[in-house]
């Protein structure tokens, strides 16, 4: 039970300044997870870190993972829970309001404003996505081939994740 | 020859009829299992080309908004989303179909590392993933930059941003805070000049 209520204010916390997501507060799991509550040892963390990647789905899944490693399936539960109920809440308040301001100049004023560093966010975390690979000149090649048939072209989005996978079980990239 | 268009069939299309819980539902689980290497790109493929329950420049706003606030950003995005169309049913059902997909998978993903340990194959198929996972990203961020409005005025705070995080790696929050300050001032004054006129 203690645990579990350790799991759920640790992350709970952490939500908090997670600006830019789950990926952006790593260093602080890794604080909590290892330094900190000593739940594992900075391997164990590596690899879960490496699995919460190869699974589908958000890059919070590595707050699932070490719920699950500290107790099961109920410490992923809590984990998970911490993690993105806090904010959700707060997400969930502050849409359900948006649109009565409709008649406000600061509505138009942030919707305007958020919009390009919204794009020069999503722009920056790709190239680090990449460049945190360390590829070689052929894995370079393989995400601009990426961007070019994903712009130009209406070719499912999983093919191209089915070629990046089978490159990278050849040792390609 | 000419150059063929960007492919994105939502940027000048009109957004559809409200989806209902179960649909928020279906359509958030299918974004959550596609996510190999980044779930955003499937995300926006679904609210904004597949379904088209947004257009391409309230997927910015949304999005924009999203990012500004801390916590997972698509978990975010799937409650700001529900929330919006269904309120507090729409954001459980969102975020809950994004997420229970995903946890389950890496739950069984777990319990095999506990038993066999080691990963090699599967790690270096991930480093491929991941690259075509950056590159979608990339390719995502473009398209949002061809929606938004009064380009030639505001994208040049876009490769600041970019240029912020990605090249002089300047702390997140500085950026998105000192940015959005100067973006809605910015927008703010405009808009007032808009309104004199």
């Amino acid at each position: 039970m203690i645990v579990l209520a350790e799991l759920f204010i640790s992350f709970f916390i952490v939500a908090f300044v997670s600006f830019g997501g789950a990926s952006a507060v790593i260093p602080e799991l890794f604080r909590i997870a290892v330094t900190e509550q000593a739940w594992m040892d900075a391997r164990t963390f590596t690899e879960l870190f490496a699995i919460a990647q190869a699974a589908p789905g958000p890059n919070v899944l590595i707050v699932t993972l070490i719920g699950q490693h500290v107790d099961g399936w109920k410490g992923a539960l809590f984990a998970t829970l911490g993690m993105c109920l806090p904010m959700s809440l707060l997400v969930g308040l502050l849409f359900k309001h948006w649109d009565k301001l409709q008649h406000w100049r600061g509505r138009a004023a942030i919707q305007l404003g958020v919009a390009p560093l919204a794009v020069g966010l999503v722009l920056a975390s790709g190239t680090l996505i990449a460049h945190s690979a360390a590829p070689g000149w052929i894995g370079l090649l393989l995400v601009a081939l990426t961007i070019l048939v994903n712009l130009k072209t209406r070719l499912h989005p999983l093919w191209l994740i089915f070629l990046g996978g089978v490159l990278g079980f050849l040792g390609l990239v | 020859m000419p150059v063929p268009p960007i492919s994105d069939s939502g940027t000048n299309s009109v957004a559809k009829p409200i989806p209902t819980p179960a649909e928020l539902f279906r359509g958030f689980s299918r974004v959550g299992l596609s996510g190999f290497g980044g779930v955003l790109p499937w995300a926006r493929r679904l609210l904004v080309e597949t379904e088209r329950w947004l257009t391409a420049e309230e997927f910015n706003v949304l999005l924009g908004l999203c990012q500004f606030l801390p916590g997972p950003n698509v978990v975010n995005l799937a409650v700001a989303v529900g929330v919006r169309f269904c309120g507090w049913r729409g954001a459980i059902a969102g975020a809950t179909g994004l997420m229970l997909g995903p946890f389950l998978v890496a739950l069984l993903l777990g319990l095999l590392y506990q038993q066999y340990g080691e990963l090699p194959k599967v790690q270096s198929m991930l480093h491929g993933i991941t690259l075509v996972g950056a590159g979608l990203i990339i390719a995502m961020g473009v398209r949002m930059g061809f929606n938004v409005k009064h380009r030639a005025f505001y994208l040049p705070f876009a490769a600041l941003a970019f240029a912020g995080i990605a090249w002089w790696h300047w702390p997140l929050p500085l950026v998105m805070l000192g940015g959005a300050v100067l973006t809605i001032a910015l927008s703010w004054y405009r808009l007032s000049q808009e309104a004199k006129a």
